[in-house]
């Protein structure tokens, strides 16, 4: 049985294409799901995409987070449906309060797209499992308000928990406290990625294959579920 | 950032009623019969930008004299921006040269150029200007420059897919640059990130000329099938106008403040308005959605982008394409500003809006789609089998004109055009008396000099402007910055691609626009093809200064002969372009800066050229002929602040068995890398290559090394050959007839030359990399 990811386009939702190709890639079937619907058409993960959700003019995420469709998704991904947001999707789920912390603008202030390592730090995830501890990806990373913040207290639980699914490795590229790049929640199932794997799937149109991990590796979670 | 707060509303207001209140404190408006029996109420022309020969031929067009709004419309459509009045008699020549060619569907006239690449596939691309606005505000401007291109190529019924940007600015020390440079680069990262188009390429340069008169160049690529091309025609009697997108606001309706000002009995108080128009890439974005569903359902009979001159173009070209007449109520647009009047309306240029021409039966269906998409969408009219572009505004008839006049009638100038005086003694200034590296430290000059260069603000690295923008949305990006092309994946499953290139060259156009543009076009063309990709079709946007100045007008006219006599010996029509007039401040103009865009095809992106040397161990060889030609170079430049002498020689049937040969070995896979020469010449293209591969060179030149390193010949390519295909490579060169010497073998860490010096990577790429974040923090 083919895994069915369901991939959220909300307006201005940018790189649902895109992770509905890498969802392709990795074996699974996506499935199109609609910020104005409030139904997951029964699929077994879900991922938010990049872009700019409703514009972002509020605050990245703030609105989407109310949309129809997260009303259905927040109740699930409490009772362990594996989701995983990327760029905006991560903010969507930090502004749900599915995962600890913000994302603030870049310390340089620009939009920075580069091509960037990340090492994963926790391999145990719905989203990880196809990973080693240690393990460096090349990955793309592309947005203004990619610095993660979080309360010491928050950090000093992330730490002790687990919970930092990836930290940027060769420079921190946006002032992210502790270069952290990507967190999970603690039942490891809701992770959120600054940095974007579905961008690296392919060396013919991106910097390495090395994203395709996370996909492939919730198609197996899913089907161990 | 926008200070609009859009929140997202379901439903949509849409209604088909006039929703405006009547404006209870304004004088009563110009209507026809007013003007009838009013002939010689006078009326603000010349502050419109109309001579009084065109005033009295709208009236004589009329019968009368226009009413208020319709002068609006004759103002902006006879406008140099719309009408092409100076230009329009030598861009025929476009038409008149063109080679002949099958892959055209839609050209010049049309909103874009629209070339069949096969296997089902067609593109459309254009590039064009947003000069005068990115310099009064930087950010804004920069930004709606990218938006308008966008629809441009939406309206041909495309998905877009890639934008590119060529800009030029004044010396990149200059106070100013600093508020406009990154204020340009902030704002095409803000709308181009925003609206999910990867961003493939470019320009950019800088020169004192273009101090006071940025150049903002947006280019737009738009993928389609052929079937699905779109045009803008207002056909079939009873077919609704719908107006959709944004609201419409006052901005960028200097003009018809004038007019409201003059003769509405306005106070000129609180009518004070942006000049430049202010972009929400997220409407856009929507907008971009909801037309691709709007296409795909087929509920689309015509349709027109809003870009200058917003509602007045958009009706006029419409009715006109449609040869029928069109019915508006204008008091139905839905307005930011309740305050606005016809004529406002009908100037002002509001961004992320279009016009669609629709059948009754599917017209619920198309406001439902846009619904969907939370874009507002209003029926403003309909078509008429009367021949006439009619408005109305609260029952009164304010516009009753042959659309034609104002679309396709206006004005044409032979402007008297003469070669400056001192164009002669530019030209004998050569760049033969320059100093030159000699004598003992030689080697070590020569050195310096390829620091200089690399350093240079117009050679150096761009990755300070071109990571603020997105270059992998979409996932179909092939090559992009640094690369001699930017390259997008059209087909997965059969890897079918195109590939884009833009250059200009103000220096060379200045010492002979007649061949400084075809150097601009062998450029793009060489660039495309050295990627790999077969040259197709060509796009332009031509940067002038003032048309009513002779000299200025003598080096337009050369241009555009240079262009079209260039794509006609390269086999490459000409689909379309812009023309940018009046750069210029006071009495000094910019250089010439024609702006030519090549497209090419990649039948499969799998087997692309890289500029990288991303092996060590490879053939290197230089392709064409080098001779001393200096004038114009990088060198002369940044060496010596000199522009004089001749610019390198045009030779295009050399550019095409370059190409041929650089295409047909990148199909054979003969090639690791390949890079094109120009600025700073082979000396700055090994640099690049080294370092954007992270391996080092060592070569040995064949001849005079100063020549060999900083001459900008023409027509000349440098690549790194797969191991084991040398003979074959050799052999297509020689079959060709392009000459083709072994000059070094790609490896180590460091670019050396034989005999004259030796430079390391980490030494090249720290003064290739460090100058734009030196100067722009």
């Amino acid at each position: 049985m083919t895994a069915r990811v369901g991939v959220v386009t909300f307006p201005g939702s940018l790189d649902d294409h895109d992770a509905r190709r890498a969802i392709r890639l990795a074996g699974g079937l996506p499935v199109p799901l609609w910020h104005a619907d409030a139904d997951l058409r029964g699929v077994d993960a879900v991922v938010l995409p990049g872009g700019f959700s409703y514009g972002d003019y509020l605050r990245c995420g703030a609105i989407a987070r109310f949309s129809p469709v997260m009303s259905e998704l927040i109740p699930a991904a409490q009772a362990g449906l594996p989701v995983l947001g990327i760029c905006n999707g991560f903010q969507v789920l930090c502004e749900a309060h599915l995962l600890p912390g913000a994302l603030t603008r870049n310390a340089g202030l620009r939009f920075v797209t580069r091509d960037i390592q990340i090492r994963v730090d926790n391999a145990r995830t719905s989203w990880t499992s196809q990973y080693a501890v240690g393990q460096e990806l090349t990955v793309v990373l592309k947005s203004g308000e990619g610095a993660y913040v979080a309360d010491e207290a928050t950090l000093a639980d992330l730490a002790a928990r687990g919970q930092v699914l990836v930290r940027y490795a060769g420079g921190n590229p946006n002032g992210s406290v502790s270069d952290i790049a990507g967190v999970v929640n603690e039942a490891g199932n809701v992770a959120g990625l600054m940095p974007h794997p579905e961008h690296a799937i392919d060396a013919l149109t991106g910097p390495s294959a090395d994203g395709l991990g996370f996909f492939a590796s919730v198609l197996r979670a899913v089907v161990a579920a | 950032m926008s200070t609009d707060v859009t929140v997202p509303q379901n439903p949509v207001p849409q209604d088909t009623v006039p929703q405006n209140p009547v404006p209870q404190d304004t004088v009563p408006q110009d209507t026809v019969g007013r003007a009838a029996v009013t002939p010689d109420r006078s009326q603000p022309y010349a502050a419109l930008g109309l001579t009084a020969a065109e005033y009295g031929k709208i009236a004589e067009l009329l019968g009368r004299r226009p009413t208020d709004a319709e002068l609006a419309i004759y103002s902006v459509m006879w406008s140099e921006h719309c009408s092409y009045k100076s230009s329009r008699r030598h861009l025929r020549q476009f038409a008149e040269k063109a080679p002949p060619t099958d892959a055209l569907l839609a050209g010049i006239g049309d909103n874009a150029g629209v070339v069949d690449i096969g296997h089902g596939y067609a593109v459309t691309f254009k590039i064009e200007s947003h000069n005068h606005p990115s310099y009064v505000e930087p950010f804004q401007g920069a930004a709606t420059g990218v938006g308008g291109i966008v629809r441009d190529i939406l309206a041909m019924g495309a998905r877009p897919v890639a934008v590119m940007d060529a800009l030029r600015f004044g010396p990149a020390d200059a106070p100013d640059t600093r508020r406009v440079l990154p204020g340009v680069v902030g704002g095409i990262s803000f709308y181009g990130n925003c609206l999910g188009l990867p961003n493939i390429g470019g320009e950019l340069a800088f020169d004192p000329c273009y101090a006071g008169n940025p150049l903002i160049n947006a280019l737009c690529v738009g993928v389609l099938r052929p079937a699905d091309l779109k045009r803008a025609a207002a056909t079939g009697t009873g077919n609704q106008v719908i107006l959709f997108g944004s609201r419409t606001g006052p901005d960028g309706i200097g003009g018809a403040s004038v007019l409201a000002s003059a003769s509405f009995g306005g106070n000129g108080e609180g009518a004070k308005r942006p000049s430049v128009q202010v972009g929400d890439p997220f409407m856009e974005k929507l907008l971009v959605e909801c037309c691709l569903e709007l296409y795909a359902a087929d509920l689309v009979v015509g349709i027109q982008d809003l870009g200058a001159a917003g509602v007045a173009c958009a009706t006029t070209e419409l009715a006109a394409g449609g040869q029928g007449g069109m019915a508006v109520r204008l008091d139905a647009v839905p307005l930011r500003d309740a305050s606005l009047g016809p004529a406002e309306i009908l100037m002002s240029e509001s961004q992320e809006r279009m016009m669609a021409i629709v059948t009754p039966a599917d017209t619920s269906r198309f406001l439902a789609i846009c619904a969907k998409w939370e874009v507002p969408a209003t029926v403003i009219g309909e078509v008429t089998d009367t021949g006439r572009l009619e408005m109305s505004w609260h029952g009164e008839r304010v516009v009753d004109i042959p659309p034609g006049t104002a679309a396709d009638d206006g004005p044409v100038y032979d402007r008297p055009a003469r070669r400056p005086d001192g164009q002669d003694a530019l030209a004998a200034d050569d760049p033969a008396r320059l100093a030159r590296p000699s004598g003992p430290d030689r080697g070590t000059e020569l050195r310096a000099t390829l620091l200089a260069l690399l350093a240079a603000p117009d050679a150096a690295d761009k990755t300070w402007v071109t990571e603020q923008y997105d270059r992998y949305v979409r996932g179909d990006t092939v090559l992009a910055m640094p690369h001699d092309a930017g390259v997008i994946r059209v087909d997965e499953a059969t890897g079918l691609g195109v590939a884009l290139a833009t250059d200009g060259n103000g220096r060379y156009c200045l010492l002979d626009p007649y061949a400084g543009t075809q150097l601009a076009l062998a450029e793009a063309y060489r660039n495309v093809a050295a990627t790999g990709a077969r040259p197709l079709a060509v796009t332009n946007c031509l940067n002038f200064g003032s048309p009513e100045d002779p000299a200025v007008m003598w080096q337009f006219t050369e241009a555009v002969r240079g262009l079209a006599d260039g794509c006609l010996a390269l086999g490459v029509p000409v689909t379309g372009g812009n023309v940018s007039f009046y750069n210029q401040t006071g009495a000094d103009a910019i250089q010439p800066t024609p702006v030519i865009g090549v497209l090419g095809v990649h039948d499969d992106v799998r087997r692309r050229l890289s500029s990288a040397f991303g092996k060590a161990g490879a053939r290197l060889m230089l392709l064409g002929e080098t001779r001393a030609e200096l004038g114009g170079s990088l060198w002369a430049r940044v060496q010596h602040g000199h522009l004089g002498g001749r610019p390198p020689a045009v030779d295009l049937a050399a550019e095409q068995a370059l190409a041929q040969v650089l295409v047909t070995a990148a199909e054979r896979g003969l090639l690791a890398a390949a890079h094109d020469l120009s600025d700073g010449g082979l000396g700055v293209a090994l640099a690049e290559s080294c370092l954007a591969g992270g391996v080092g060179a060592t070569v040995t030149l064949p001849g005079d090394d100063f020549t060999f390193l900083f001459s900008e010949s023409a027509s000349r390519a440098l690549v790194a050959v797969v191991p084991g295909r040398e003979e074959a490579f050799a052999a297509l060169c020689a079959e060709a007839g392009v000459p083709a010497a072994a000059i070094g073998t790609t490896g180590g860490s460091a670019l050396e030359v034989t005999g004259s010096f030796s430079a390391g990577l980490d030494e090249l790429g720290r003064a290739h990399r460090d100058t734009l974040p030196a100067l722009f923090g």
